[in-house]
């Protein structure tokens, strides 16, 4: 096949297929000062896609605080790193995988935990967890059931091979998602606090090597098409298809290769494969890169420069040596059995210069695909109020405190998280299920805590306060298990940027996280964007998503969620007495939709609970601690209840209205258990903290949960919240047979 | 004494046993890569859990041809104790040192969660520490882990007690129940759940301790006796 001539791409604005809009042609056309060929084209097509270049996000995302004398490395590198102390680092990121997931859920949520694997272990760090936020649509409809359930199976079946635990994460589900599933992924890992290596193509004349599976065809355009509408309309052909057994090879065999301290540089290719690993490594050292491409190990024959730099095969890293060390890299790769090709140099010169067939295909100045892309201050639309509802009180309290608990949303996730591996490696202290998981940091007494977070009811709602409150529960949960909270990565899931109301939503919300970092001391060190996750003209609710980490300095100090022996324990509320029932998961049951304004925040109290729930663990002064999040203070004592085998009596404060007070979503609130001899010291830790606190109750050697209102007392069976709760997601899906893979 | 413990490419839970056996025993442990063909400077060998070269064929169906699998074979052929654990159970069964076969769970998906196993015998050199009938709490994850074997040798297992373990509550339709064995001569066992996972208070139980406990003290007496 003959590729167009230049002046075809320009002539039959063929740069349109490649994902260059008219003016964007035209800004290529004067940084090159000639007209771009057909591989020129199409690398700038991927480079400057949306999912790469972050065109539409980028004059927001520079709202976030980056820094803080915890941050090793904030965004910008395939990773962010922090310093737990000890001389110990942790890098994390997330990242979303929507798009292919939403076509192929198996390799695309596969995929999607292989990728971010690598740019964990690029920064020379060791995988400790995944951890994964997934969405979508509710259960009632059979293709929903297939991807929920191919998504799951995808997870498990890259991150269990690779050997490294699946701690937490969470899945939601509701009508926004039906057409578009998200799918995040999150590792962690651990590192020297010396000993990061950085996606740097530094040394002029050090080789650059292509290491692992060979280039084929599968995956062009994938970052494209991530960036284009409608995932009915995509092509299974841009997905890309995962192998675990190599990934962990490579894993290992970068691990080892870093230690050895040869490498320069390194970075996984990801997105737009070869093109962006070169250039972004490139860019990062202020050089240029020479690529030839007849030495790049490929899968089939006849393939085109064009095809080897924009081929997404998974599984490949580029690495830049110290020239001379080569043998040491070879015998380690030689070792594990992996590929390794010389495919080019580090230049002075700036220029991304590829060979082929002994001719130039490729010269363009790095800055210019990467440090000068197209960024967009696209218009934003005016600001949202949110409407004042009015919510139906419900006729039957027990009757609905069931059905919470029966919500997917809230019911128990075993099903998901029984088929991950979540104690690999033999480090896992909370796996899933609890608040907020600890991995532990092997040698030393220390462990690292995780939870991923983010409401889209309250971000549709409130995008501002969503968007803190999204921030504020990732670290909320971190801080229950008794861990200090450190940092965030984030995904940001969004519609369609070219709406201004869309621009609205993501610079509301991005506002609101940072105020909520910043008030929390948890700057952002990564994170990634996903944008036009829309289908025929619907845009998803704004889902930023929220990963958050932090250490727990002795693992003795640990906080669980429910205490092991619940008998004669008090139950005791931290934080405000709230009735509102504005965004709640209720009103939304109540009403068919999201309704009223995002939940109560308060930030400075938010702060203040996070110091009292760590000066709790530290001081041994509770058995147990649940933050109240979706379902309100009725789900937290359910789920303290159920995880006990013991029921709970509590009471409501007078003058509150009772399904409001059961059901509220108001933030900045935990439920402890403690024993009655450490509650004195408990309420008193409380007050020095400016904690509002109030006994609410006791567990009870009873077979039920009961609340006393001033007028009125209701009583629910343990055994029904158990049996609503563990059983609702099971039910859903045994609607038909979801676990074969031959479903399609 | 001296421990290896093998590692295949992509074996993943190397590391967890080797960390457990040092914790508990003290002794010196090495990792040996898939390639060695001589294991006779060890006194206990362990087979970890994993994916051996990824187990895209069936589980263990190509770490068998390793040389490092024939090695094995000759040491529990000296009546050294070999012990394989989940991706180790399944190659001991495709290479012919234990019989029987493990087959994809019955829910055809992977599955994790600490199971409950009744001890059967304290009968070999990795329970012996232990009571039988004893209910101890191990780890389980596997996706391929329901053991089968014809009703002839399930009977014979049974009747020769070397059904090492069974499951309280079957969680991968295994037959019997049967969640370990042993061979003929005791020395080899299987088992799907990881002890290794067992071994500190956090880990959330601490039952899998014995099992390395006993093996020390098996491998102790006969080198005193020696």
């Amino acid at each position: 096949m003959r590729e167009p001539t230049p002046e075809a791409i320009r002539d039959q604005a063929i740069y349109r297929s490649l994902g260059l809009t008219d003016d964007e042609y035209q800004l290529v056309v004067e940084k090159l000062g000639r007209l771009p060929n057909y591989v020129e084209a199409g690398i700038f097509g991927v480079l400057w896609s949306e999912h790469c270049s972050y065109k539409s996000s980028k004059v927001h995302l520079r709202k976030f605080p980056t820094t803080g004398p915890q941050v090793l490395q904030g965004p910008g590198e395939n990773a962010g790193v922090v310093d737990i102390g000890g001389g110990v680092a942790v890098a994390f990121k997330m990242e979303s995988h929507n798009h292919p997931s939403a076509v192929e859920p198996y390799q695309g949520a596969a995929t999607g935990v292989g990728g971010i694997l690598r740019d964990i272990f690029t920064m020379g760090a060791r995988p400790i967890a995944f951890l994964d936020s997934l969405r979508f649509g509710p259960l009632d409809d059979a293709r929903t059931r297939y991807l929920f359930a191919q998504v799951v199976a995808g997870i498990g079946g890259y991150g269990n091979c690779v050997g490294i635990p699946t701690v937490g994460g969470e899945v939601q589900f509701s009508p926004t998602y039906r057409q578009n599933p998200l799918v995040n992924a999150m590792c962690v890992g651990i590192l020297p606090a010396n000993g990061m290596v950085r996606g740097e193509a530094k040394g002029v004349g050090n080789p650059v090597f292509v290491v692992g599976a060979r280039t084929g065809r599968d995956g062009i355009h994938g970052a494209t098409f991530a960036s284009a509408e409608d995932p009915e309309e995509k092509e299974r052909s841009a997905v890309q298809v995962g192998d675990p057994f190599l990934g962990k090879l490579l894993m290992e065999a970068c691990l080892e290769l870093i230690g050895t301290g040869a490498v320069v540089g390194i970075q996984d290719m990801g997105a737009a494969g070869l093109t962006s690993s070169s250039a972004e490594m490139a860019s990062r050292a202020g050089g240029g890169i020479e690529l030839v491409l007849d030495r790049v190990p490929v899968r089939e024959t006849g393939m085109t420069p064009y095809e080897m730099m924009l081929s997404e095969s998974q599984e490949r890293m580029l690495v830049v040596l110290e020239r001379g060390k080569e043998d040491v890299a070879f015998s380690i790769f030689r070792r594990y059995g992996l590929e390794v090709a010389d495919v080019g140099r580090v230049t002075d010169d700036g220029m991304l210069r590829l060979f082929w067939r002994g001719e130039v295909v490729a010269e363009i100045p790095v800055r210019a695909l990467v440090d000068e892309a197209p960024v967009y201050e696209r218009p934003v639309g005016p600001p949202l109020s949110p409407a004042r509802a009015s919510i139906p009180e419900p006729g039957d309290l027990a009757e609905a405190w069931l059905r919470l608990m029966r919500h997917p949303n809230i019911a128990d996730k075993s099903w998901v998280y029984r088929q991950y591996d979540t104690m690999v490696r033999a480090q896992t202290v909370f796996g899933p299920g609890m608040d907020a998981a600890l991995v532990k940091v092997p040698d030393l007494d220390k462990a690292v805590a995780m939870a991923t977070d983010g409401n889209a009811r309250y971000v549709r709602l409130n995008p501002r306060k969503g968007g803190a409150i999204a921030v504020a529960e990732a670290a909320r949960n971190v801080a229950a298990v008794g861990a200090k909270p450190l940092a965030i990565t984030n995904c940001l899931n969004f519609g369609n940027p070219e709406k201004p109301a869309v621009m609205r939503q993501l610079s509301d919300a991005i506002d609101g996280m940072a105020e909520a970092c910043r008030a929390l001391d948890t700057p952002v060190v990564s994170g990634n964007v996903s944008l036009y996750n829309e289908s025929r003209g619907q845009d998803i609710d704004p889902t930023p998503i929220v990963g958050c980490i932090g250490v727990l300095d002795g693992i003795a100090r640990r906080m669980p969620s429910a205490p092991r022996n619940a008998k004669g324990l008090k139950l005791v509320l931290l934080g405000r007495e709230d009735d509102d029932l504005d965004g709640s998961l209720w009103a939304e049951m109540a009403c068919g939709e999201p309704v009223g304004d995002a939940p109560y925040l308060d930030l400075a109290e938010e702060r203040r609970l996070h110091d009292l729930l760590q000066q709790i663990a530290a001081d041994a002064a509770a058995e147990a601690v649940h933050d109240v999040s979706e379902g309100g203070i009725a789900v937290a004592v359910a789920e303290m209840a159920i995880a006990s085998g013991f029921g709970a009596a509590i009471a409501a404060p007078s003058g509150v209205r009772a399904a409001g007070w059961l059901f509220s979503e108001a933030q900045g609130r935990a439920v402890v258990a403690a024993a009655p001899e450490a509650l004195a010291r408990l309420l008193d830790l409380a007050e020095r903290f400016d904690v509002p606190a109030r006994v609410l109750g006791e567990f009870v050697d009873a077979p039920y949960v009961e609340v006393s209102f001033a007028d009125r007392q209701i009583r629910v069976s343990l055994v029904d919240l158990e049996e609503a709760y563990r059983t609702a997601i099971p039910r859903l899906l045994r609607q038909d047979a979801v676990n074969s893979r031959a479903t399609l | 004494m001296r421990w290896a413990v093998v590692v295949f490419p992509g074996s993943n839970c190397d590391r967890d046993a080797e960390q457990a056996i040092r914790l508990i025993t003290g002794d010196p442990v090495d990792l040996v890569w898939h390639d060695a063909d001589d294991l006779s400077a060890y006194d206990a060998i362990v087979l970890p859990g994993g994916f051996s070269y990824g187990d895209y064929l069936r589980a263990g169906a190509i770490a068998r041809f390793s040389p490092v699998v024939r090695a094995v074979a000759r040491e529990a052929e000296r009546g050294k104790p070999v012990l394989g654990i989940c991706n180790g159970f399944q190659i001991l069964t495709e290479s012919g040192l234990l019989p029987g076969a493990l087959l994809a769970n019955d829910h055809l998906q992977f599955r994790c969660e600490i199971a409950k196993l009744r001890v059967e015998t304290n009968d070999s050199p990795f329970t012996r520490l232990y009571e039988p009938g004893e209910i101890i709490r191990i780890p389980v994850a596997h996706g391929e882990g329901r053991y089968h074997a014809d009703a002839e040798v399930v009977e014979e297992l049974r009747r020769t007690g070397r059904v090492a373990f069974r499951y309280v509550e079957n969680p991968n339709g295994s037959v019997d129940d049967i969640a370990g064995i042993l061979n003929a001569r005791r020395n080899v066992l299987g088992l799907m759940p990881h002890p290794e996972r067992a071994v500190i208070d956090w880990m959330g139980s601490e039952d899998g301790i014995r099992m390395f406990q006993s093996i020390r003290a098996h491998v102790e007496e006969g080198l005193a006796h020696a």
